[in-house]
């Protein structure tokens, strides 16, 4: 002990170097925000490097069930092809077209990561600022909806999955057109199932109706299909009965999703802040 | 030893003055930046006892983050200063028996000795700061020109001042 002392006391200018230095490097991540995000930024990019290798293995698994959905998808696509329908004009002329403009295109990611057994679900996908993904974008799949981009990385970015208690996107059922809020979580965290929510009492919901994106939201086009209406339950004294909804998308298989860019959104959300700003 | 205290006082607060209110302003392209307030740390007396003269270096070093908006980095900077202060006075004072010698100052030391010890404490210095602020090697060419830059910098400055205040004191 006494050795030790004198070894301390000996050494002591090394000693207080050491302690001084690590409280300054502890100052300078705690409190620069440049630093910390160097460090949690290198190791955001370790840890999509790691997802990414191990969902290559995954991905190969999967590889029938991706056929499947991508071979319906393209006898889905086929269908809207012009050689598809009966052409019955006779003369066809170039015009330049000025009535329809594009108002969303599409990003294809491939999911790396992937959560359905939590509380609140991410979903890592591996396109990223690079390749134009935004905060707040919506992000789809071939069967359904998926949910909204949340962290965007140079080639990462973090989805709040639809199986995200946070997640809000506006539904409306096709028979009635009335739409609502559909939310998971909060008592019901079965991920194949949500809540379609405000949809009031007076409204005439049956099972098996279609609930489809509102479109009132900037995040997705008008009229995708979310799922459809599994069963209902009034709840006693309030004027909103619960309707769960049966999800299209199989989050347990997510393989490759498109996100949405909303050539428009910044024009609506503009327009829609000036309305509220006035009134 | 009242006095040197007294002086001391009076040249920590002259120095982060010119610091935080005269030099922050002044920077060549954002490569040279001096930080001549080293100074203080540089000239406090040979038998200051090492908790003590951390302890100053930390509070020197975190007076200058408090101006500067960067907690810590001018703390860390000042502790490699301290340390390489320390090893190079045992190193060459001892040897050169100065000894009985109050402060390791240029008009008692000599320009040779003085601007050594200078030129080693501001690079030390500098090395520290100025790659903790980029927090990597990923461009390395840059921070070794603003490390360099700024250390002839900041021996400029320290050297001119030393030379203002210069008194030979008669041994």
């Amino acid at each position: 002990m006494r050795n030790l002392w004198g070894f301390i006391s000996k050494y002591n200018a090394f000693f207080f170097f050491i302690i001084c230095f690590i409280i300054s490097i502890t100052l300078i991540i705690r409190n620069n925000s440049f630093q910390r995000s160097g460090v949690f930024n290198s190791s955001n990019e370790f840890v999509g490097e790691a997802y990414s290798r191990i969902n290559k293995v995954q991905r190969y698994l999967r590889l029938a069930e991706v056929n499947d959905s991508l071979a319906k998808e393209n006898a889905f696509l086929r269908k809207d092809l012009k050689m598809s329908h009966f052409d019955d004009s006779l003369v066809q002329q170039s015009v330049l077209d000025t009535v329809s403009r594009q108002q969303y295109t599409y990003i294809v990611a491939r999911v790396v990561n992937n959560s359905i057994h939590q509380k609140n679900n991410y979903i890592t996908i591996n396109r990223g600022t690079r390749h134009g993904i935004l905060p707040g974008m919506g992000v789809i799949c071939p069967s359904g909806i998926v949910g909204i981009v949340k962290d965007v990385s140079a080639d990462f970015a973090t989805v709040y999955s639809l199986l995200h208690s946070d997640t809000k996107i506006s539904a409306s059922i096709t028979e009635n057109q009335a739409f609502g809020s559909l939310v998971w979580g909060e008592g019901n965290s079965d991920p194949r199932t949500a809540v379609l929510q405000d949809i009031p009492n007076h409204i005439q919901v049956k099972i098996g109706q279609h609930v489809v994106t509102s479109g009132y939201s900037t995040l997705f086009p008008e009229g995708l299909p979310i799922g459809r209406i599994l069963r209902t339950k009034e709840k006693g004294g309030e004027s909103f009965p619960e309707i769960v909804v049966r999800l299209d998308t199989d989050f347990s298989t997510l393989q490759y999703v498109y996100v949405i860019k909303n050539l428009f959104s910044a024009e609506k959300e503009k327009l829609e802040k000036q309305s509220k700003k006035d009134g | 030893m009242g006095r040197t205290i007294l002086i001391n006082i009076v040249r920590f607060v002259l120095l982060i003055f010119i610091q935080a209110f005269l030099l922050k302003n002044i920077g060549f392209y954002n490569l040279s930046i001096p930080f001549p307030y080293i100074l203080f740390i540089m000239l406090l007396p040979f038998e200051v006892p090492n908790w003590l003269l951390f302890l100053l270096a930390m509070g020197t070093g975190l007076t200058v983050d408090a101006f500067y908006d960067t907690a810590g980095l001018n703390a860390a900077a000042c502790a490699v200063l301290a340390f390489v202060r320390i090893v190079f006075i045992n190193v060459t004072v001892e040897r050169q028996g100065f000894e009985n010698e109050p402060e390791p100052k240029l008009g008692i030391m000599g320009f040779r000795w003085f601007f050594i010890y200078t030129v080693v404490l501001t690079l030390f210095h500098h090395v520290t700061l100025i790659f903790l602020e980029a927090f990597g090697f990923f461009d390395v060419k840059d921070i070794l020109t603003r490390v360099f830059f700024s250390s002839i910098f900041t021996i400029f400055l320290i050297v001119i001042s030393e030379f203002i205040f210069f008194r030979k004191k008669e041994r």
